[in-house]
């Protein structure tokens, strides 16, 4: 019973300035790419000085004759770099030379460095996936190494043991063998997560290690072994359960096209889905979360579930799509790669299958760089490590280029967990 | 010391948050700095105290113009600043809080020099009848208190000008009474403050001065004499401000909401609230007045499902209530939570997203799996229309709004849908008057639409103004019903601070029951609705 009437318009009153574009516009993707792009752009400023110092020529002419030393030294980054993109990429002879020709196969194979590129990528687009979603709910998932292993091995079997199937109902049987068995070893820490609290950084190290022993047991059973054999190794997987190639005469298999369809599904189960409503709303104020009814574990369990299946799927793409059959420590890391590239991709899934695209390329063209130019492989290595520590230090970024951070209030918030 | 800001703009990208503001404190002078929220005070203090640097204008201190680069410089130069928010170490004692910082140390190998500190502070704190032990342990000592060791530690670094950041915020009225008695003592002493406050009343019981800022900028100055609550309300706002709740007498229906016996445990296995009874009738507001800390919060999250109770019953509509939210939320029950940002919003969400927070899973915002995005748009943008939310996009984050709109998004979200029983907690904690003014006109259509409507504050004007019945809550107990005519801030202040606790003979004489029957009207509810 309010009496007088409620003063329904305001003239005068302020109505808050229209700031700047709406969020999530172009200006606004312009700056979520200018940290990381900087990033990378330092990391291979301080890779080149690497170059430099690390050989001892070049520091021996620094010594004798600095004028003569600085244009050694860039010519020896040009070429370092430019083997390794050439290595990466394809040389932008080859494709002249092959397409003027018009041979197919020479066509075919000036596109081999792309391939080997992306093939390297696959692994890394599933893991980092896996790594970004546990983010996004407010996991820090490290266990996509051991996740990665479990699914392998599921995979393998049901890729060995089955017989007789048609391609298309034994490939995609395979592969879900490889996502369930990555989803059962993210779902025990999203268990005993939300059932006792353990932490799930604690939990899935931990299950990295047993996976590692897991795998070396399996290989040792009659029932997995290849018969014949005294070494782990499993036998080799049926033909109608390998990941067919793109294109004949490249490696590049179809286990790319699954990893980009992997993160376009994620990217509409967070940002499309009541599930991934959940899971970003626990990600970022589990109170809150809470308070409007939404079940803590359940989210727990499902999110670890769904970034164990992810990593499984990687470890499924590298069994049955390059290596045919499964041996201990196949992986030379990709869980753990994951998490790198989760965070230099800002866990959004698009970023994700850049940075994992931007690693491919490093490590594809890394091979082409030693072989031509004599600069150790471990360089790619250097290289990804500035990155993800300058992409973890956006204030070390920022204050070397002068941008301005975001936000300027004095009561800055931090962010809970590891959230780039 | 005499304190001279002159032309000082502060700008962030798209946002002019101080224009050329001029603010003069002389020496000894409560110099009270009202405005909105968003109106700039923080910021200008915060340029004030070295945490901003301004893009144009002089700070000048006596006469002199000074630069500061970070608070430390600010503290030099002998401003102290009490947050709202206390920066104090829970287990440290009074004494090693205050010295924090500053420690005086003794002989080359620095050993602290805690009795030179802790008579330092006894000094001070009889000099302002601050009455505060050096010894004691801060976590044990209540709010008033810890806000006193604050001023104590600005007036332990030589500070002789104070900001006080709403510092009656989180006070009993006695303990504000108390807080204006050191005031006044700090003056006679010299000492300078800035008073930054919401509250018209006490800018007019204790300045000397008054500044009002809207929109960055300073829009009128004014010595308590000449002003008056409504004036000053409306220079704030630039409207006219209805200060008093216009409501009709309730009409109580049946109950909805019977807590009957009912014990909760605190996050420290604690009893916050022992054996309670309370009953919220359809068409009613029950205001629960105490000070913070009283097992109010306990209360009200056991109502809403958030905390397991350890004993009794909790009835909403006639059912026995289990402690799952989501549950209580289908069963119409509607919570506007005490700490709006740790759980009544996800900071980082869009605005959209948060008026959605509790519905997303239901249609038209989703059909099982798949949000649909235009439904929630379309509804998040009819809702920042009708519930006034002044923001310039929907997909703006919620961080980024006024405390004011960030509440009033909370409030479309859990007022826009039927409900039977609203629960409010703290609703107008920390908002300018004409936010206030808005969200109580809110609550009470609410209340006349038929809710049971159940509030929680610790501002007695607040308390006063809505409630239909006042419940005063002290240790976990609900000491006292009072009806608004028989409920004065002074005798609220009593039961609040526990000097008029019954006993257990007296509080079962209490009125504990609703004061009249649904038909009739109660006797003691009257149409004006209390002052304020």
């Amino acid at each position: 019973m309010t009496g007088a009437p409620a003063p329904t318009s305001q003239p005068g009153t302020e109505q808050t300035k229209p700031t700047k574009g709406e969020p999530g516009r172009p200006g606004e993707f312009v700056r979520r790419l200018l940290v990381p792009g900087l990033a990378v752009f330092t990391a291979l400023v301080i890779g080149a000085i690497v170059i430099v110092l690390s050989d001892q020529v070049l520091l021996g002419l620094w010594g004798s004759d600095p004028p003569g030393a600085v244009g050694a030294s860039i010519k020896a980054v040009a070429d370092g770099y430019g083997a390794l993109f050439a290595g990466a990429l394809g040389n932008p002879d080859t494709y002249v030379k092959a397409f003027s020709s018009g041979d197919i196969d020479r066509i075919t194979r000036a596109f081999n460095p792309v391939s080997e590129s992306l093939l390297a990528a696959t692994p890394l687009i599933f893991t980092g996936l896996a790594v970004a979603l546990g983010f996004r709910s407010g996991l820090f998932n490290i266990g996509a190494e051991g996740q990665l292993y479990v699914g392998a091995i599921l995979a393998t079997f049901v890729g060995f043991s089955v017989h007789g199937l048609p391609l298309f109902i034994h490939l995609p049987l395979a592969v879900t063998a490889g996502f369930l068995g990555g989803a059962l070893w993210g779902f025990i820490p999203g268990l005993l997560k939300a059932r006792t609290g353990a932490h799930e950084v604690i939990v899935t190290i931990m299950l990295n290690y047993v996976s590692y022993q897991l795998i070396i047991w399996v290989l040792r059973q009659s029932w997995y072994q290849r018969p014949g054999r005294s070494d782990p190794v499993s036998p080799i997987v049926d033909g109608s359960a390998v990941i067919p190639a793109i294109i004949d005469g490249l490696r590049l298999n179809w286990g790319f096209p699954l990893a980009l369809a992997a993160a376009a599904f994620v990217s509409w189960l967070l940002f499309r889905s009541t599930l991934g409503f959940e899971f970003r709303a626990v990600g970022l104020n589990p109170s809150a979360a809470r308070y409007a009814g939404m079940s803590i574990s359940k989210t727990l369990v499902l999110t670890m579930a769904v970034c164990g299946g992810l990593a499984g799927l990687a470890g499924t793409t590298e069994i049955l799509g390059v290596n045919k059959a499964l041996t201990p420590g196949f992986s030379p890391g990709y869980g753990f790669d994951g998490i790198a590239i989760a965070l230099l991709g800002g866990s959004s899934p698009l970023g994700v299958v850049l940075s994992a695209i931007l690693f491919g390329v490093l490590r594809a063209g890394a091979t082409p760089m030693q072989a031509a130019t004599g600069i150790p492989i471990d360089l790619v290595v250097v290289i990804q490590a500035l990155v993800i520590m300058f992409v973890a230090a956006p204030a070390l970024i920022r204050e070397l280029y002068r941008i301005k951070s975001k936000r300027t209030t004095g009561t800055e918030i931090m962010p809970q967990g590891w959230r780039t | 010391m005499k304190l001279e800001l002159s032309g000082i703009t502060k700008r962030f990208p798209g946002v002019i948050a101080n224009e050329k503001v001029d603010l003069t404190v002389e020496p000894g002078q409560i110099h009270a700095l009202l405005g909105e929220n968003g109106a700039g005070k923080t910021t200008l203090m915060n340029v004030l105290y070295g945490l901003y640097k301004q893009d144009e204008g002089e700070i000048r201190i006596d006469g002199a113009p000074v630069v500061f680069r970070d608070p430390g410089d600010a503290i030099k130069a002998g401003i102290g600043m009490v947050h709202q928010h206390f920066m104090l170490v829970p287990v440290f004692t009074v004494t090693e809080n205050v010295m924090l910082g500053v420690e005086s140390t003794q002989g080359p190998l620095k050993i602290l020099d805690v009795g030179a500190a802790r008579d330092r502070i006894v000094e001070i704190s009889e000099r302002h009848n601050l009455h505060v032990d050096p010894d004691a342990l801060v976590e044990d000592l209540p709010v008033g208190v810890r806000q006193r060791i604050e001023i104590i530690k600005t007036l332990y670094r030589h500070s002789n000008l104070l900001i006080l950041d709403e510092p009656s915020a989180v006070l009993t009225p006695q303990e504000t009474e108390e807080l204006f008695g050191i005031m006044r003592s700090l003056q006679a002493g010299g000492t300078s403050i800035i008073f930054i406050t919401h509250k018209l009343n006490e800018v007019l019981e204790i300045s000397d001065r008054i500044t009002v800022l809207r929109r960055g900028r300073v829009v009128g100055s004014a010595i308590p004499a000449e002003a008056t609550q409504e004036s000053l309300a409306q220079m704030m706002v630039g409207r006219f401000v209805e200060l008093e709740v216009e409501k009709g007498p309730a009409k109580p229906a049946g109950p909805v909401l019977e807590v009957a016996g009912v014990s909760v445990l605190d996050d420290r296995g604690h009893l916050a609230v022992r054996d309670l009874d309370l009953v919220v009738h359809a068409g009613e507001i029950v205001a629960v007045a105490g000070v913070q800390g009283n097992g109010q919060t306990e209360l009200v999250e056991a109502i809403t499902g958030l905390r397991s109770k350890v004993a009794g019953s909790i009835k909403i509509g006639g059912t026995e209530i289990r402690a799952d939210p989501r549950r209580i939320f289908e069963a119409g029950v509607a919570h506007v939570p005490e700490d709006r940002l740790e759980e009544g919003l996800v900071p980082a969400f869009t605005i959209a997203e948060n008026l959605c927070l509790n519905t997303y899973y239901l249609p038209p915002f989703a059909d099982g799996v798949r949000l649909h995005r235009d439904a929630i748009l379309a509804t998040a943008t009819e809702l920042v229309q009708q519930f006034d939310v002044r923001t310039p996009s929907v997909f703006n984050e919620v961080a980024n709004l006024s405390g004011g709109n960030q509440q009033k998004v909370i409030v479309a979200r859990e007022f826009s849908r039927p409900i039977k029983l609203l629960v409010a907690a703290q609703p107008t904690r920390g908002l300018d008057v004409g936010s206030i003014e808005y969200i109580h006109r809110r609550i009470v259509e609410k209340r006349d639409e038929g809710a049971a409507v159940l509030i929680v504050s610790t501002e007695l004007d607040e308390v006063l103004a809505l409630g239909d019945r006042i419940a005063v809550m002290y240790r976990g107990r609900i000491v006292a019903i009072l009806d608004p005519s028989e409920a004065t801030p002074e005798r609220l202040g009593l039961y609040m601070g526990g000097a008029a606790v019954a006993t257990e003979d007296e509080r079962s004489v209490l009125p504990n029951e609703p004061p009249a029957p649904a038909d009739q009207p109660p006797a003691g509810a009257h149409p004006g609705g209390p002052t304020a």
